[in-house]
């Protein structure tokens, strides 16, 4: 039988107003096994704490429930208070009989006994409790990032910087990500690849990182400190430690009807080609999809030209097996196609632009130079309509996405204003539904593009889009004055959603973290974890998590590596012992358990079983590798012979707890 | 080929040339329309009233009889086709309306949605095929620069009619381009034409109609063709400032297969 001491807080007026802490006191010392009950103020205060470390002592506890908050508030100072006077800690249960009792319940009586009926059910679960020892893993000092934009590229420093390896793995072929593409930025307007390319110049010359550039994830397995990871080397067709970047055959290539990616396609480049002038590492990438010699086998200038014969058109794709000890997810985002909005008309006319298409038309290594011309047919345009929130907080979600994209109204402002900085001759419209500009110096930033530069910004959303006799029809609704517009413009600018990037949901099921119904990874906690997954090991960085700008980008990265050096510094790990685990007598081998495992804990060997008559039987059962086991318990329901239970919470604990509400 | 037809109302009076020539060229085209039997009005107008169910037994009636027949059911007039099919869809996803129907019109089994209700320029794109039009047409309108006008009710609701996309449209310009003609694109192609207002406001009608108009002839069109006999009836009498020719698309049809 066991000792057991019962502690029921007040949690000041939390709990006692609702529930009369003394009378659960004095009926829980009824219960079997009870030889110690007490109530009290604060049971996490220091006070509170020696109280129970006292009767432990004192009564030679050997076991201890605690009424309090929610075992997710203070479970863990509790256990740490038994265990420092020698009890193990897993022998302590709280009965939460605040969130789930006092804090809903209106009537004291019905409080009191709901928090009686609460203690009874811990006192039924702590009899059963054995003592348990977390086990140890050694940690791989070494860090994955995937994604080699802006926020992979300040994590993977940052990580670098205190020391530890860390590899970048980007799918396109250089790092740079969306920041590459943006000319200026907000609310400071300095140049963005000014500010970004020295990072990614100081990430490919850290000793400590290396870049796998045009590769994918193809294989995650393993667990925190410990994960081992398929890397996927697309073949580029040039042997990426030969080329110098001298960029020669990118010129001589004969295929020139390429659409340019990092031009949204409003020019063209060759099938070989660098991405731009900047990109790290500087390697020429041949794009199967349009090389000649790929599809055709004949023609071989690039080969033929290069001084340095760095071209093979046999590569293959290679694996690479790396261990690693954390993984950041840092993919980054997109925005959506404006496809769906065809009242905008943007698949109408080619001067009905999305913001990013304008950021390389304003751009200076643009397909205009930087000089801002109409795409259809090159001339200087006058009237420029801007138009907000295009697929963003949408009702209906087949078209666009229910959330703020975030960083639209001061990209937009920003767009506008650098048009009339530039070309005071335009006229400049914005239409909004909000706008929303929290942030340091954003505000300010919008007013002076309204007061100093005179750009229009009309509350009310545009309706239709019209391209006729060379113009761009505008109808739109300003809901301040309550008047219809017709505006006859030169271009339309759509600030249309970001999304995440779609290889993301496919990567969440290699590393089992977790995506919203967005596609936006989550975070451990909304407010407390917010850069954890809730897998252990796998870190978030950047719009992968959710909308963000380039600041907010930037902390969370370096937010990030922070998490994953306090991981990496460690040299083992100590498990969570309340893990599942499976008797091999009772298995069957159905498989059911490892269906159901989110984390990959489940694996099947056969194994030689004893069977009567000196006779053995190869038997196929299933095994749980306790440092992967997150202790959900999935396994435990789906087992249809009972084979597996959860250590801190069997199938038997739980029932008495059941027996003992019941009861 | 066969489907039941359902004309309605305004095809027998106002709107004759819509509904004969819509017959004869289904004929040149090799497609039985069969007139259903007893047909009753549509209503008129779809009902927004969640609890509305007195106007909607009309257009079960015509769907029901198309599916104890069990063709699908064609029509041609844009106002009849919206609220036949939006009925339709609420046979479908409705349980609520699906019952009280039944109890009402004492089906003996309850009429579901089973009935495909198909827009006859629907049926020209997806059974009959712009391909066949082409060859068919014995006397293509070579160089006829011909709008086409939408007007509301084909195109919205876009996720119940699913007629074309209901922002940029293309099925009339397809079959324009298929009767040798060249379709002209302007900015209110699927503006409303200010439908009902003009028994009220007329003055309200006459602007959207004249704009409408106005775009149309300020793209080059030498003639604007509809589906619907409202927007027919505003664009000639309510667009004031404007001569261009109004017709319904059924007309050029039969033109170019020579019927007419």
């Amino acid at each position: 039988m066991q000792r057991i001491g019962v502690f029921v807080c007040w949690c000041g007026s939390n709990i006692a107003a609702t529930v009369d802490v003394q009378r659960v006191a004095e009926e829980l010392k009824k219960e079997p096994g009870v030889v110690f009950s007490a109530d009290y103020q604060y049971m996490c205060s220091e006070s509170g704490q020696n109280l129970i470390k006292d009767a432990i002592k004192e009564h030679a506890l050997t076991g201890v429930v605690i009424c309090s908050c929610s075992p997710r508030m203070h479970e863990n100072t509790f256990r740490k208070a038994a265990a420092s006077v020698g009890l193990n800690p897993y022998m302590v249960e709280i009965a939460n009989i605040r969130e789930q009792c006092s804090w809903i319940h209106k009537d004291k009586a019905t409080g009191t006994e709901k928090a009686i009926i609460l203690g009874r059910a811990a006192i039924a679960k702590v009899h059963l409790n054995a003592p348990l020892i977390a086990g140890e893993s050694p940690v791989t000092k070494r860090a994955l990032v995937i994604g080699g934009g802006i926020a992979g590229i300040q994590t993977a420093l940052d990580i670098a910087e205190a020391g530890f390896e860390v590899d970048i793995v980007e799918k396109s072929p250089t790092i740079g990500g969306k920041m590459a593409q943006l000319d200026k930025t907000f609310p400071t307007l300095d140049c963005s690849a000014c500010i970004l390319t020295p990072k990614m110049v100081e990430a490919a010359q850290q000793e400590k990182i290396k870049i796998y550039s045009y590769s994918e994830i193809d294989e995650v397995k393993g667990f925190v400190g410990n994960f081992s990871v398929k890397i996927r080397r697309k073949a580029r067709y040039v042997k990426e430690d030969i080329c110098t970047g001298c960029g020669l055959c990118t010129e001589k290539c004969p295929q020139k009807k390429v659409p340019n990616e990092f031009n949204m396609g409003m020019d063209n480049r060759r099938a070989i080609y660098i991405p731009f002038a900047q990109a790290v590492p500087k390697v020429a990438t041949i794009d199967p999809n349009y090389c000649t010699m790929l599809k055709t086998g004949k023609c071989g200038v690039c080969s033929k030209i290069c001084g340095v014969k760095a071209i093979d058109y046999t590569q293959q794709d290679e694996i690479v097996e790396a261990k690693y000890g954390a993984i950041v997810v840092a993919t980054g985002f997109n925005p959506i196609s404006p496809a769906k909005f065809d009242e905008f008309a943007y698949s109408q006319s080619p001067d009905v632009v999305t913001s990013l298409e304008y950021e390389r038309l304003m751009n200076a290594a643009g397909p205009t130079n930087g000089t801002l011309l109409r795409p259809s047919d090159g001339k200087h345009p006058h009237t420029i309509v801007f138009v907000q929130c295009v697929g963003s907080r949408c009702d209906g979600a087949e078209k666009g996405k229910p959330y703020c994209s975030k960083v639209c109204c001061m990209y937009t402002a920003k767009h506008a204003m650098l048009t009339r900085e530039k070309y005071p001759d335009t006229d400049v419209y914005v239409f909004y539904i909000d706008v929303r500009t929290p942030g340091k110096n954003f505000d300010e930033f919008y007013r002076r593009a309204v007061e100093e530069y005179n750009v229009h910004y009309i509350k009310g959303m545009v309706g239709k889009v019209v391209p006729e006799n060379g113009k761009l029809k505008v109808q739109a609704a300003d809901l301040l004055s309550n008047e219809q517009l017709h505006i006859d413009a030169d271009m339309v600018v759509l600030a249309t959603a970001v999304e995440p990037d779609p290889s993301a949901r496919s990567l969440a099921t290699k590393l089992t973290a977790s995506m919203d119904t967005n596609d936006f990874f989550t975070e451990a906690h909304p407010k407390l974890r917010p850069v954890e997954s809730p897998t252990a090991g796998v870190f978030l960085s950047g719009m992968c998590q959710g909308p963000k700008d380039i600041p907010e980008t930037v902390s969370q990265a370096s937010a990030a590596a922070a998490k994953v050096i306090g991981l990496l510094v460690k040299d083992k790990l100590v498990g969570n012992p309340c893990v599942a685990h499976s008797d091999e007598l009772l298995c069957n081998g159905c498989s059911s358990c490892e269906k159901v495992c989110p984390y990959g804990a489940i694996t099947y060997s056969d194994k030689e079983f004893r069977m009567p008559d000196r006779t053995t039987a190869l038997r196929r059962v299933a095994a749980v590798n306790p440092a992967v086991c997150q202790g959900c318990g999935a396994c435990t329901v789906a087992c249809p012979s009972g084979a597996m239970d959860l250590f801190g919470f069997s199938n038997n604990q739980i029932m008495a707890e059941v027996d003992a509400i019941c009861k | 080929m066969v489907f039941s037809y359902y004309p309605g109302c305004t095809l027998k009076t106002k709107a004759k040339d819509l509904d004969k020539y819509a017959r004869a060229s289904a004929e040149a085209l090799g497609v039985t329309l069969e007139e259903l039997p007893d047909w009753q009005c549509c209503g008129g107008v779809y009902p927004i009233a969640k609890d509305e169910i007195a106007t909607k037994l009309s257009s079960v009636r015509a769907l029901n009889r198309s599916k104890e027949l069990g063709r699908d059911l064609i029509t041609v007039c844009s106002a009849c086709h919206n609220v036949i099919k939006q009925v339709n869809h609420d046979m479908q996803t409705d349980e609520n309306i699906v019952a009280k129907v039944a109890n009402y019109m004492k089906l003996d089994a309850p009429y579901r949605g089973e009935t495909n209700v198909i827009h006859y320029l629907e049926m020209l794109r997806d059974k009959v095929g712009f391909d066949t039009i082409r060859e068919k047409a014995v006397n293509p309108l070579k160089g006829k620069k011909i709008a086409a006008y939408y007007g509301c009710l084909l195109l919205r609701p876009s996720s119940v009619m699913a007629f074309d996309d209901p922002e940029n449209p293309t099925i009339m310009e397809d079959l324009i381009t298929a009767l040798g003609a060249e379709p002209v694109r302007y900015s209110m192609r699927n503006e409303c034409c200010g439908a009902y207002t003009t028994l009220e406001k007329k003055e309200i009608a006459q602007k959207k109609s004249n704009a409408v108009l106005a775009s149309a002839e300020a793209n080059g069109a030498e003639m604007v063709i509809t589906a619907c006999p409202l927007c027919l009836y505003n664009l000639k009498k309510n667009a004031t400032e404007h001569d261009v020719p109004v017709k319904y698309f059924t007309e050029v049809l039969a033109e170019a297969l020579g019927i007419a």
